[in-house]
């Protein structure tokens, strides 16, 4: 078959794919009384239509973009990290724990500091997760899953209780959100007058960095192989056991790391809602970006601007916002059900085969050496 | 359909899978109470052809014709309907149910009600047993039985089901020689009612059971005709296409030093049994030891536990002087044991990883393939060429994927990498299974040239023949326990046979 | 508050509210046994409880009020059949790994079912939902009756459905057959049994039942519905099948005793004692990884759970 039969069959595969999440998410926008088109428009748009836009989409893509990276760390390590939401919060409770607790401290010691705090926080919810895979044999996705809700119920005592601003509690006004951070920890803004932040530099670095570590270290090798062929890695000496929970202390580390990030740079208080999905969300960009640095950069931006999108497709014609969970579960749907076609090697042929059998597109499928065979 | 099948004939029939040419427009012929075997080596296509003729596949061309009358089976349903049942190599039978369950599920006419009626399904079980002199057990768990008797269950199942004409594909695998002869004899009993194809690479079977003989050598037919005329040399020649004869070990050398001691060894097996119960072997330097064994006999722990994977409940293992009873792989790996394992898509190569990536799977932390952490691409580049070349693995770049390349290659990559980093002792564990001839003859050169290199060899194999032709020593394993130790000058198919099946002389 | 009525309390409650776990549980078993498991089971109850809820909620009055509620819980499990066939289209016929696919199920599910509050309902306002019908005699027992007989209909089919639940899967041909699909899936090929249809028929069973679970969290339990009705009830169901050993029996005495660690927090707040609220909120969810942590379930389980069948695959 040809080189050319080949790119046509993944590039249908990958628009079928495109079309069934679009047409679901259409479907129910239709049933709701929108019109997708309007909305669709809307979304892909709205947001690049002023400075303004653009930078929000970048602020929206920034923690995708390292949470997504501690994803795809986990996911090619063979440990499936949907925990990402709750390693969210704890990194948002450690890191601003750590700045109003020392409030003192000079810029260059406090914001590192905070930074780590979260990222340890993160790491340490990944890592219970990990554990209780490698020693008792876990099912992952049933303990992160779990680990979101008590971390949620968790986040929520420390902002009604000992992390409460002494203000709400003076005012009445019962809000549960902290004290605001002190402006040592603030992350610089990148364009005035927006929300961007330094965390932007951060997260690309990194981004950089995921790509070092997973494809030019002994490390990185050891993860990849444990999660590509856990017991070809066993029999050949690697301990499995140990790689699964160091996958999911970083991916639990960039989660916690994107909480402090979120929190320093754009709300510089914690408050309630502060994830707002983006522990789900990355789960989609990471699959999007093909489990690679690479990819997830501007899967993330892309994601931003939906997020936005939806944003401004709330305010200004009123679609719940629940869409974007919608889309994201059917995008899931899609990629992963897209991808078991896309090398698979029996199906193409049997694509081949069945195009050949219609009259006039046999040349497309071979050239005139492969047919001869 | 009580309808006999009088004569059934395949023509023409072509399967392709993508990069193979599984059957090349094979035709052959059964009449009825014939005994057909159906020959090749490992790859030439064999299971593939009864596949479709069981209706598990369906053929891109050609036709099947019985009674003269063209059919289309679309599922083995349709194949049963038909009279033509198979019992396939791996038995298919699911261990937590009964005999009787498992026969009731291709029962169709029990499928139709509310209730299922195990019942209707044991009366049948022993009313055939009985018939066939298969004495079976219906109320029995399948994991609770040997495997002749699992063997039995299905052919009692595949009669119960309907069949008429019999498809055994390599019936005698699992078996010991007393019990390949009681089965090669209960078969030619059969034929009385039934037609027989089977399945075999075992020449000596061929000849004592079959009537007609069909050769298959890359997926196409390349003779078909009766047994009687020829020998047995004859039709090695015929399937392979020329004269190959394997090496054989002459002898030369003698063994130095214990390099493996193995005293009193207990491990358990995956169902919390002891699979190993209290056993005793010797390896030394530059011998073969070849370990036989029906299959389930402890083979596989035993490998395990040398290399690390299982835990030793009680015992020691010493490896080059040291105890490595509770080491970890890792450690156990940089002694310098080698492992070939049974399974070389699941546990040799990581099939996703690139060629060179699997060259250096046991080693990308040493000096060599990395400097702080980070992995020498060039180091591992030129390790993968060399190797390459060395043992002649064929491939369009060290850069695909493991896991496209054929059974034989991996097979090669695999030896490949153990002996490219100079091991002290090597555990082999079926290394030639469903490996071409080729492939075959090259392994077998590599393990004799590692022998007069001074390494020590555990063999472990199904197959008599390799066993008998390769070791020095032979240890006859049998319920967790070495039976007993027989120089190779003494080994016989007879000897190994009654040990195999636990009888010893005392 | 003394700690006999307060245990009272909490036995009373935690039957009725077991069943809507129980549902949930016993269709994730007819999956699991198949050999698929449907992390989307959160999103099914979603929409059950979503469609159950709807029929009470827009038709108050006319002819059809009165069976709105039985309307509803058969939307519910149309609605979870429909999704169970949709996660077979993936998982069965496409082959996706099933872990990642149910999470894209479950966000589905969650996000049509809020999406659906938010437009066709927007506020939180209750429906009359199911009342108890109490059975007579057996109710008036001292302590036991109020335990055990005293709740909605729904409660004592729920029961009923486990022994029917047993009978389906060891006595039925049917039940034979899901079994031998997910222990040994090839063995059932070579037998002339279709592994991917009877695969679809335990999703379609399975999500029907997920669906119902659902219903009951609207209309008999809560009365309303909400963003966070199902809280994670869903992935709480999945993991009781494996600590119920994939079996009817084990399956209920698991769902008791996480209805039983929802209610103490019920209980705790209504009898006053100091309690961090949270803590108690979290207290089924660190009990769930408990018993997972605690059970050695692997070699248990039907053997060819999560794997997809392919009959090409050259062995």
């Amino acid at each position: 078959m040809s080189r050319r039969f080949a790119l046509l069959y993944s590039t249908a595969v990958v628009a079928a794919a495109a079309l069934a999440a679009a047409a679901t998410v259409g479907l129910v926008l239709e049933v709701i009384g929108f019109s997708p088109w309007t909305t669709f428009g809307v979304i892909l748009t709205g947001p690049l239509q002023d400075v303004f836009g653009v930078t929000e989409v970048l602020v929206r893509a920034v923690p995708l973009t390292l949470v997504a990276l501690g994803v795809a760390i986990s996911f090619r390590s063979g440990i499936l990290n949907i925990g990402a939401e709750g390693q969210i919060l704890i990194g948002i409770l450690c890191s601003a724990g750590v700045a109003l607790s020392f409030p003192g401290l000079p810029r260059a010691i406090l914001l590192p500091l905070s930074l780590l705090a979260g990222t340890c926080g993160g790491a340490l919810w990944g890592g219970i997760a990990g554990v209780l895979r490698a020693r008792f044999d876990v099912n992952e996705i049933l303990s992160t899953v779990m680990l979101n809700y008590i971390a949620a119920q968790l986040y929520t005592f420390m902002l009604r209780g000992p992390l409460i601003d002494p203000a709400e509690l003076m005012t009445g006004s019962g809000t549960p959100q902290s004290m605001r951070l002190p402006r040592a920890v603030w992350l610089d803004r990148l364009v005035p007058g927006t929300r961007l932040h330094t965390g932007l530099v951060l997260a690309l670095v990194l981004a950089a960095l995921v790509w070092v570590l997973m494809w030019r270290t002994t490390l990185g090798y050891r993860m990849r192989a444990a999660g590509a062929g856990a017991k070809a890695a066993r029999y050949a000496g690697v301990h499995v056991e140990r790689a699964l929970v160091v996958a999911m202390l970083f991916a639990g580390g960039f989660a916690g790391l994107a909480g402090a990030v979120e929190v320093l740079g754009v709300h510089h208080r914690a408050i309630e809602a502060i994830s707002s999905g983006y522990g789900f969300a990355a789960i989609v960009v990471a699959l999007f970006g093909g489990l690679h640095p690479a990819g997830i950069v501007p899967a993330a931006i892309f994601f931003g601007q939906l997020l936005v999108g939806a944003d401004m497709t709330q305010r200004s014609v009123g679609v719940p916002a629940n869409m974007i969970l919608v889309l994201q579960g059917a995008i899931i749907l899609a990629i992963v059900s897209a991808k078991m076609y896309l090398n698979n090697p029996y199906a193409r042929q049997r694509a081949a085969r069945l195009v050949s059998h219609i009259p006039g597109l046999r040349s497309v499928v071979s050239t005139a050496e492969e047919a001869r065979s | 359909m009580d309808e006999p099948i009088r004569e059934l004939q395949l023509e023409g029939i072509t399967k392709r899978f993508p990069g193979i040419l599984a059957c090349d427009r094979v035709t052959l012929g059964v009449r009825r109470g014939e005994v057909l075997a159906l020959v090749g080596e490992n790859g030439a296509g064999k299971s593939t052809l009864m596949n479709i003729l069981a209706g598990l596949y369906q053929p891109d061309e050609g036709r099947i014709l019985v009674n003269g009358e063209p059919v289309h089976f679309r599922s083995p349903a349709d194949a049963y309907d038909r009279g033509i049942g198979m019992v396939h190599q791996n038995f298919m039978l699911v261990p937590n149910m009964t005999v009787a369950e498992n026969v009731a599920l291709g029962m169709k006419a029990l499928h139709g009600r509310l209730w299922l009626d195990v019942k209707e399904a044991r009366r049948q079980v022993l009313e055939v047993a009985a018939h066939h002199e298969l004495p079976v057990n219906p109320d029995a768990r399948v994991w609770q039985l040997s495997v002749g008797e699992q063997q039995r269950v299905e052919l009692v199942k595949t009669l119960c089901l309907g069949a008429r004409l019999l498809i055994l594909d390599e019936p005698t695998s699992a078996l010991t020689p007393q019990e390949t002869d009681d089965l090669l004899e209960r078969l030619k009993r059969m034929t009385a009612e039934l037609s027989i194809i089977f399945i075999s690479h075992k020449l000596n079977e061929v000849k004592t059971l079959s009537d007609r003989v069909t050769i298959l050598r890359h997926g196409a037919v390349v003779y078909n005709g009766t047994t009687a005329n020829h020998s047995t040399s004859e039709l090695a020649a015929l399937m392979t296409g020329r004269e190959v004869i394997l090496p054989r070990n002459d002898g030369s050398g003698s063994p130095g030093a214990p390099i493996l001691r193995v005293r009193g060894l207990k491990v358990r097996g995956d169902r919390g049994h002891w699979a190993l119960d209290g056993l005793d072997l010797e390896l030394r330097t530059g011998e073969i030891l070849g370990l036989a064994g029906v299959s389930g006999n402890g083979q596989r722990e035993l490998a395990d536990a040398l290399a690390g994977l299982r835990p030793v409940e009680e015992g020691t293992v010493s490896f080059d002087g040291r105890d490595i009873s509770h080491s970890s792989p890792r450690a156990i790996i940089d002694r310098g044991m080698g492992y070939i394992p049974e399974d070389r898509h699941g546990e040799g190569i990581v099939g996703s990883f690139s060629l060179k990536e699997n060259l250096v799977l046991k080693d990308f932390a040493t000096d060599r393939f990395s400097r702080g952490g980070l992995l020498k691409l060039s180091g591992i580049d030129g390790n993968a060429e060399e190797l390459r070349e060395r043992f002649d693995i064929r491939c369009s770049s060290t850069a695909v994927a493991a896991g496209t390349l054929s059974g034989g290659n991996i097979q090669k990559v695999i030896l490949a990498r153990e002996l490219g980093r100079g091991p002290k002792a090597l555990v082999a564990v079926y290394p030639t299974r469903g490996v071409d001839m080729g492939a075959e003859e090259f392994i077998h050169c590599q393990l004799l040239a590692l022998r007069s290199q001074s390494v020590g060899i555990l063999l472990v194999s199904e197959e008599l023949d390799e066993i008998l032709d390769l070791s020095d020593r032979v240890a006859v394993i049998y319920k967790g326990r070495i039976l007993a130790v027989v120089p190779a000058a003494e080994a016989t198919r007879e000897k190994l046979g009654l040990l195999m099946a636990g009888v010893t002389d005392e | 508050m003394n700690a006999g009525r307060m245990a009272y309390d909490i036995l009373s409650l935690g039957v009725p509210f077991s069943v809507a776990l129980l549902l949930a549980a016993l269709g994730e078993m007819f999956n699991q046994r198949a050999g698929v498991f449907n992390l989307g089971c959160e999103g099914i109850m979603s929409m059950g409880a979503l469609l159950g809820f709807l029929p009470g909620y827009l038709v108050r009055s006319g002819a059809l009020a009165p069976y709105t509620s039985l309307l509803g819980f058969a939307l519910a499990a149309a609605v979870g059949a429909l999704l169970g066939l949709l996660f077979g289209l993936v998982t069965v016929t496409f082959r996706a790994p099933q872990g990642i696919a149910g999470i894209g199920l479950q966000m589905l599910g969650v996000g049509v079912a809020g999406t659906l509050f938010r437009h066709f309902i927007g506020g939180v306002t209750g429906v009359e939902g199911v009342a108890a019908w109490p059975i007579p005699l057996l109710s008036r027992i001292p302590l036991l009756g109020g335990i055990l007989f005293n709740h909605n209909p729904i409660v004592y089919l729920a029961f009923l459905a486990v022994p029917a639940s047993w009978f389906l899967l060891n006595r039925t041909p049917w039940g034979l057959r899901v079994r031998a699909v997910g222990t040994h899936p090839r063995a059932a090929d070579t037998m002339g049994i279709d592994v991917n249809r009877v695969r679809y028929q335990a999703l379609l069973l399975g999500g029907a039942m997920g669906g119902l679970g659902g219903a009951y969290l609207s209309l008999c339990q809560a009365k309303m519905f909400a963003d966070d009705l199902v809280a994670g009830r869903g992935f709480i169901a999945v993991a009781l099948v494996y600590f119920g050993r994939w079996s009817p029996w084990g399956i209920t005495g698991g769902a008791l005793l996480f209805s039983l660690a929802q209610t103490f927090q019920l209980a705790i707040q209504v009898g006053g004692i100091k309690f961090p609220y949270e803590f108690a909120v979290m207290l089924p969810y660190a009990l769930v990884i408990l018993v997972l942590a605690l059970t050695r379930t692997r070699s248990l389980g039907p053997s060819a759970l999560g794997k997809p069948f392919n009959r090409e695959m050259r062995v």
